[in-house]
């Protein structure tokens, strides 16, 4: 049984958002509204600035808090890779998982429920990478299993420096930023 | 310096959640104030208080039928895919408190329907007059009707409590996470709860009973707000800065002014003084009672969203 997950390296990514733009046009993403963003983290004291840019969306968390709130069933982890998704025509647009959520990755899409990151499930039941990490021009972006030690991404973590974001909500994110 | 920006600006999200509006505070509101109401109400039937003319639970099982229908009406009001509401009802998540209230607002209005029945109108009767036979049958078992006073006192519990664990539940919202929140609702449902039957009590034990009972609750409230800062103010930053949304940050002077000085102290010192019979008893106290009760929901549901892990 896989367990999908994303690596991005904080180090190719250059925040031209890119993977917003085929996001938006793979999934009909209404105007107004992301299902993934560039966030840009600087901290430090000058002349010692550090910048962090990340490709963020859901983090498909394996204990995710959006999955226990729902009180449908509507949000759940997916049989395959343990995607988290929303079953539409499940969802009453109650915004409990938006609550819940640390990362607030999830809106309410103009047709009334709530939408989010796939990880392009369409397009990896097909086996092909995420729309996103399809067309980044520095290939920052990683998507594969976490439970196979052979794939690429699971090398990427063995041997590279990496965080995830607020670990401490104890959510169990599967995106990971390589540092 | 630490400094972060985003090209994220989704709808109601950012830059703070906004997902909840003025429906979730007023139906948190007017649910526990009909768990209090059907908390008191099991009080007296499990007294046998029925059989008084005058007794509050002969009318205000009415007040809590039209009360919690509103509150329902306002949660679907809130609902972003109004057609599919019914999908509430097909399954039980036992993770979800939202679920759970769901089916115990299901079990509710059966409770509340049945203790119409002990005592029916008499428009009821004439115009349904199956009513008066079933009315009959309970009232010549008194054991049923205790029953039914303790089935109202369970169900308005957990009614009152679940209002509370909703929001407590959602570990994003520090200043909701915190699991003293199901008692400060409950308390405070029930403190509004009293002090309306005690406004419109028709006789005058009902009217000095609630009056002591909400004073006794009003104090206890003050204890569980008291907890619950406490409580934020020694757990981690996200938690404490929860806790300085309400205590200095913007949501302070309408929570100290109008939850903690109309809500709870000024009220509890006129009632104080009413059942002490310095002073006669006045709709103000629980006018302001009630109010408060309303703005609490409304502080805690707007500075929740507020509150977030950086």
């Amino acid at each position: 049984m896989a367990r999908y997950g994303m690596a991005i390296d904080t180090k190719l990514c250059v925040g031209c958002m890119d993977c917003v733009v085929a996001c938006k046009t793979e999934n009909n993403v209404p105007e107004g509204y992301n299902r993934d963003w560039i966030t840009e983290e600087a901290f430090g004291k000058f002349p010692n600035i550090n910048l962090e840019i990340r490709s963020e969306r859901c983090n498909h968390c394996e204990n995710a808090p959006c999955v226990s709130s729902c009180p449908t069933g509507a949000s759940h982890y997916h049989d395959i890779g343990g995607v988290v998704l929303v079953e539409y025509n499940e969802c009453i647009g109650c915004k409990a998982c938006i609550a819940s959520c640390p990362y607030d990755a999830r809106f309410i899409h103009p047709d009334g429920y709530a939408d989010k990151c796939t990880f392009c499930i369409h397009r990896v039941e097909e086996g092909k990478d995420p729309a996103c990490v399809s067309v980044c021009p520095t290939n920052c972006m990683i998507f594969g299993d976490l439970d196979d030690p052979n794939s690429e991404i699971s090398k990427q973590l063995n041997s590279r420096k990496h965080h995830s974001l607020k670990p401490v909500a104890g959510t169990n994110p599967k995106i990971f930023y390589l540092t | 310096m630490h400094e972060i920006t985003t090209t994220r600006n989704n709808h109601l999200i950012d830059p703070s959640l906004e997902i909840w509006g003025w429906e979730i505070p007023v139906y948190l509101f007017l649910g526990g104030m009909v768990a209090g109401m059907m908390i008191i109400t099991g009080y007296f039937l499990f007294k046998q208080r029925q059989t008084e003319e005058t007794c509050s639970c002969r009318y205000v099982p009415w007040v809590s039928l039209v009360l919690l229908s509103l509150g329902m009406f306002a949660l679907f009001l809130d609902l972003e895919h109004k057609l599919f509401t019914w999908r509430l009802y097909t399954t039980f998540q036992v993770t979800s408190p939202m679920s759970w209230g769901a089916w115990i607002l299901i079990i509710v209005y059966p409770a509340i329907l049945v203790t119409i029945l002990i005592t029916p109108p008499k428009w009821l009767v004439e115009k349904f007059p199956v009513v008066k036979k079933y009315s009959e049958w309970l009232n010549e078992r008194k054991i049923w009707i205790k029953n039914i006073g303790v089935a109202n006192m369970i169900l308005g519990a957990m009614l009152g409590m679940y209002t509370g664990i909703l929001l407590s539940s959602l570990g994003a919202r520090p200043l909701w996470n915190t699991s003293i929140l199901w008692l400060l609702f409950l308390v405070s449902g029930l403190s509004g709860a009293a002090a309306f039957v005690h406004m419109v009590a028709k006789n005058v034990y009902e009217r000095e009973l609630l009056a002591k009972a909400d004073n006794g609750f009003l104090t206890f409230e003050l204890f569980v707000i008291a907890l619950m800062i406490i409580g934020l103010l020694t757990s981690t930053q996200v938690h404490q800065e929860a806790a300085m949304l309400i205590l200095t940050g913007p949501y302070a002077a309408t929570f100290w002014v109008f939850v903690v000085g109309i809500g709870i102290i000024i009220p509890l010192i006129i009632q104080l003084m009413a059942v002490n019979h310095k002073v006669n008893h006045t709709p103000w106290a629980p006018i302001m009672v009630i109010v408060g009760g309303l703005i609490l929901r409304f502080v805690i549901v707007e500075a929740g969203q507020v509150s977030s892990w950086f």
